[in-house]
């Protein structure tokens, strides 16, 4: 079933050097879905990030993670929080950890459910993390920013990409 | 804009084959999607995938998986390091339903970069009974070579079935 043109980058973002953020603005809205796909590597062992949409910083945000590392298999729950959490617990500097966020329907007028991929292995430890986000948002999605914790920094070649995919 | 998601190789099994390989895949996307539909003429049910031919213990992985059987759910998780294949489970095996085919994608993103390479797994397998299953899965490939091959077996032996269908897409993010 290939895609073709209903697949499209709307962009993406190579960063030269460390910077703290990422963002994806003007999103257009002549798009069904939107597809988030980035690796997560950090100058510190942090190794995690948030986002935050339309750069809303109400309570609007709540998430349910399904997790594993190898040994526990683990559920938990964010709720009325102020943004999307990404991490893979902190397990290495060297490594990148697959990211990936499909927001559907993210120009229509009803709240916005999301589904989370978070792929960290790091041969002996890491983490698998599979999330369903809800933004209780009705506004179009226009703005995406990406986000280190704790005065962390995206390293140098960090890649970052927004995908448009269309129903029809 | 320019599109992109392009399909690189499609086939289904005339006839069934110990091994899929995808060879040669070009080097001009930035991503990989592999989207399997499959089944194993033996009971075991996982499978192994292999990049560019080798079998050395340069692959780890990590899972999640959430298997109905008495009770509603059973989340379980294991991870293998230093292993010379990456797992690829939920593959439907010859005890569960006739006909019956499984859902596997995998994502793999900069496969030419010079760079480990992190791998993520989504597969299901649902037989309306018990056994069934979800299994997520972080990988990864500890190579800095570009892949130009993927090999997809069973685990315990066997083979896919006819009917087993193996299809790999190149995304573009410019």
């Amino acid at each position: 079933m290939p895609a073709g043109v209903t697949y499209e980058p709307i962009a993406t973002t190579t960063l030269s050097t460390g910077a703290s953020t990422i963002t994806f603005s003007s999103i257009p809205s002549t798009y069904t879905d939107i597809r988030l796909v980035f690796a997560l590597n950090t100058s510190s062992n942090n190794r995690a990030a948030y986002l935050r949409l339309n750069a809303d910083t109400g309570t609007n945000y709540s998430q349910t993670f399904l997790s594993g590392d190898g040994t526990d298999a683990l559920s938990s729950r964010y709720s009325n929080a102020t943004v999307f959490y990404f991490t893979d617990g902190g397990q290495s500097s060297t490594v990148p950890t697959f990211c990936t966020l499909d927001i559907f329907s993210y120009a229509g007028s009803t709240n916005k459910t999301a589904l989370q991929t978070v792929s960290g292995d790091k041969n002996g430890s890491g983490w698998v993390y599979r999330v369903v986000g809800l933004y209780r948002s009705t506004s179009a999605i226009t703005q995406i920013l990406i986000t280190t914790l704790n005065a962390d920094t995206f390293n140098a070649g960090t890649t970052a990409t927004l995908y448009g995919i269309k129903n029809a | 804009m320019p599109s992109t998601y392009t399909l690189i190789k499609g086939e289904t099994l005339a006839s069934s084959a110990a091994s899929y390989t995808f060879s040669a895949i070009p080097s001009t996307f930035t991503d990989l999607v592999l989207r399997v539909s499959g089944r194993f003429d033996i009971s075991n049910n996982g499978g192994r995938l292999r990049f560019n031919g080798d079998s050395s213990a340069l692959y780890s992985w990590n899972r999640v998986t959430a298997i109905s059987i008495a009770e509603a759910s059973n989340n379980t998780t294991y991870g293998s390091p230093y292993d010379t294949f990456v797992y690829f489970p939920g593959v439907n095996s010859s005890t569960t339903t006739a006909d019956t085919f499984s859902n596997n994608e995998m994502y793999l993103p900069n496969y030419t970069a010079s760079a480990h390479k992190p791998v993520m797994l989504n597969n299901v397998m649902e037989q309306n009974t018990t056994s069934a299953g979800i299994t997520m899965l972080a990988g990864l490939y500890r190579s800095t070579t570009a892949i130009s091959s993927i090999a997809l077996t069973s685990d315990g032996g066997g083979n896919w079935v006819s009917g087993s269908s193996f299809y790999l897409y190149g995304v573009k993010n410019s």
